[in-house]
């Protein structure tokens, strides 16, 4: 089997026993990169040489017996919105290109710590904003399975380098689903953890309310592995949870789990197959010991609504913060300094950040304030409400992770609110803080991946890992793989 | 809600962002359909209901006030664009 098909465990293991060094799954790993990448942009900034240094000083530490993670010295890569010292870290903006930030993000620093292998900051769309990865400055991702179609986003580089095996493993961060859709699509496995659950110190700041750090894999097991390593209290994130580091062993059993399918997840724009893989799913697992009951939660149409209002009310603070000065991007001429600020940030933000600050101004203006920005803030209360009476009931929800499968590049961008509203699935979990796990439950007419969505309640990640972990020891749909193309011969 | 010429202006100043040509009429239109879209919000009764700003109860966390080292003054200004003697250097505001 060629190296770099095996899950990060499945190496981490081998190099625990000497079968691998770590140098020879960094060169693996990266000259996968180089034959593919040109073909699928997963990376914005591949760190050749600093890879196969920290390789050696990684290894050092396993001979010595210092490193002992399961993860140490997997090769593995972060998004581009997550800060490395010393390392170009874009957002995929303009206003970014070239930014070296000046401490590395906590969760980064956890997996070092735990000896991550960094190969590089993956592709995404411009501030993490977009559900196609279409609108980065470094130009699309393409989706492993069809170079044709988008990754989804905003994770998308780092959903697509897992499929593409250009990483072992991906951090991904996850606004509205932007770890969970892109995960979805390119037929691998992602996890959204519950709010204050991953420090968010170091990640650069999109809807703080909403932001959460998480990992993607090739199966439940390397993404509860590098969750456990990110998870944990950060004094430097005022809203990181004060609790333990998370530590259990998964098991492959859910008899009597009780699983909620909230139909309003299932509209009448998903398609067909979306659908009837769902429910195949809720097959297995049901013949797996689980019980299943379908059940109404209406609340859900104005969840699209109310996230895009607090999302981009957030974002119109949050990228207050570029004035031209500090760092990112300065135009080259302005009239005075107010004429700094418009100029760099008109030249800097693309039209989707345009799109969002300004929907963000105007929610927050006065006069509007309370008919947007406060009722959108009230709708959250009642989504929160709805979850909380779902899990009075229920242990997990399964929904689908997007209603569609990958739509085709070049598609989705010319009308933005059609673009938002194929958010339907995942937006509600961050309005009410909750975990969310993807898993590949089968393939659509076309061949393209669809992922199933598992929800759990505030901090019950185990159940919703071991619900993951159960179904895959039950099915192979994690264990499929596109036929890659190779940059070089396109 | 039809966003007009004077609005786009008043949230270009807000964001201290130019919105002109293509991009202007773009933007109102785009926009018109966006904040329409999120007027379905009004359909539903949210009387008395408190607005939730965290799904999770979040309180002020205090630590104790300890001098403690801060960033070098030279990495501050690394990224800058324009800086002049350890300082970030600006167009002159104040006459």
């Amino acid at each position: 089997m060629d190296l770099c098909q095996m899950t990060a465990l499945e190496l981490g293991k081998k190099i625990q026993a000497k079968e691998i060094s770590v140098a020879e799954a960094t060169k693996a790993a990266l000259d996968t990169i180089e034959q593919r990448d040109s073909e699928y942009n997963c990376y914005i900034t591949v760190c050749k040489e600093e890879a196969l240094k920290r390789a050696e000083e990684v290894q050092k530490g396993i001979d010595e017996g210092k490193l002992t993670s399961p993860l140490a010295g997997v090769p593995a890569a972060v998004k581009d919105n997550l800060c490395v010292k010393g390392m170009n870290t874009s957002c995929a903006s303009k206003m970014l290109d070239g930014f070296k930030p000046i401490y590395t993000s906590k969760a980064v620093q956890n997996l070092m710590d735990a000896g991550m292998v960094l190969l590089g900051k993956t592709n995404m769309d411009e501030f993490a904003m977009g559900s196609t990865s279409e609108t980065s400055k470094f130009g699309a991702v393409k989706n492993p399975w069809d170079s044709n179609r988008v990754p989804g986003g905003s994770s998308g580089g780092s959903a697509a380098a897992v499929s593409a095996e250009e990483a072992f493993y991906t951090l991904g961060s996850d606004t509205g689903g932007s770890i969970r859709q892109p995960a979805s699509y390119c037929g691998i496995t992602g996890l959204k953890p519950t709010y204050g659950t991953v420090s968010r110190y170091g990640l650069i700041a999109y809807a703080s309310s909403l932001d959460q750090i998480g990992p993607l894999g090739k199966n439940v097991e390397d993404v509860a592995e590098v969750y456990k390593a990110i998870a944990g209290h950060d004094p430097k994130d005022s809203t990181s949870v004060k609790q333990a580091a998370p530590q259990f062993t998964l098991k492959d059993n859910v008899k009597g789990l009780r699983i909620g399918i909230p139909l309003d997840f299932i509209g009448e724009g998903t398609e067909p197959d979306v659908k009837a893989k769902i429910y195949e799913a809720a097959k297995i697992l049901e013949g797996m010991g689980a019980t299943i009951e379908e059940f109404h939660m209406s609340e859900l149409k104005y969840a699209i609504p109310a996230y895009y209002i607090i999302a981009c009310a957030e974002a119109s603070s949050n990228l207050s913060r570029y004035d031209g000065i500090k760092y990112g991007y300065c135009a080259d001429k302005y009239d005075d300094l107010t004429d700094l600020y418009f100029q760099s940030r008109t030249q800097g933000f693309g039209t989707e950040v345009k799109r969002r600050i300004m929907i963000g101004a105007f929610v927050l203006s006065s006069g509007y304030y309370d008919a947007y920005y406060k009722k959108a803030l009230q709708v959250k209360a009642l989504m929160k409400k709805a979850y909380d009476n779902a899990f009075a009931k229920y242990d997990v929800l399964l929904t689908p992770t997007a209603p569609t499968t990958a739509p085709e590049i070049g598609k989705s961008l010319s009308d933005p609110l059609k673009m938002y509203l194929s958010d339907i699935c995942t937006v509600s979990v961050n309005l009410a803080g909750l975990p969310g796990l993807v898993v590949p439950c089968g393939f659509d007419s076309q061949g393209l991946p669809i992922g199933l969505q598992l929800i759990g309640n505030a901090f019950a990640e185990e159940t919703l890992l071991n619900t993951g972990y159960a179904f895959q020891c039950n099915t192979s749909f994690h264990k499929q793989r596109p036929n890659f193309k190779t940059g070089k011969e396109a | 809600m039809k966003i007009t010429d004077e609005m786009i202006d008043y949230i270009g100043v807000l964001a201290r962002m130019k919105i002109t040509g293509e991009e202007r009429e773009a933007s109102k239109a785009e926009l018109s359909k966006i904040i329409d879209y999120m007027d379905v919000l009004n359909e539903l009764d949210t009387d008395g209901i408190e607005a939730m700003s965290h799904a999770f109860p979040v309180k002020n966390v205090f630590r104790e006030d300890v001098i403690k080292p801060s960033v070098d003054r030279e990495e501050i200004i690394l990224n800058a664009a324009n800086k002049k003697d350890g300082c970030f250097k600006v167009p002159k505001a104040v006459e």
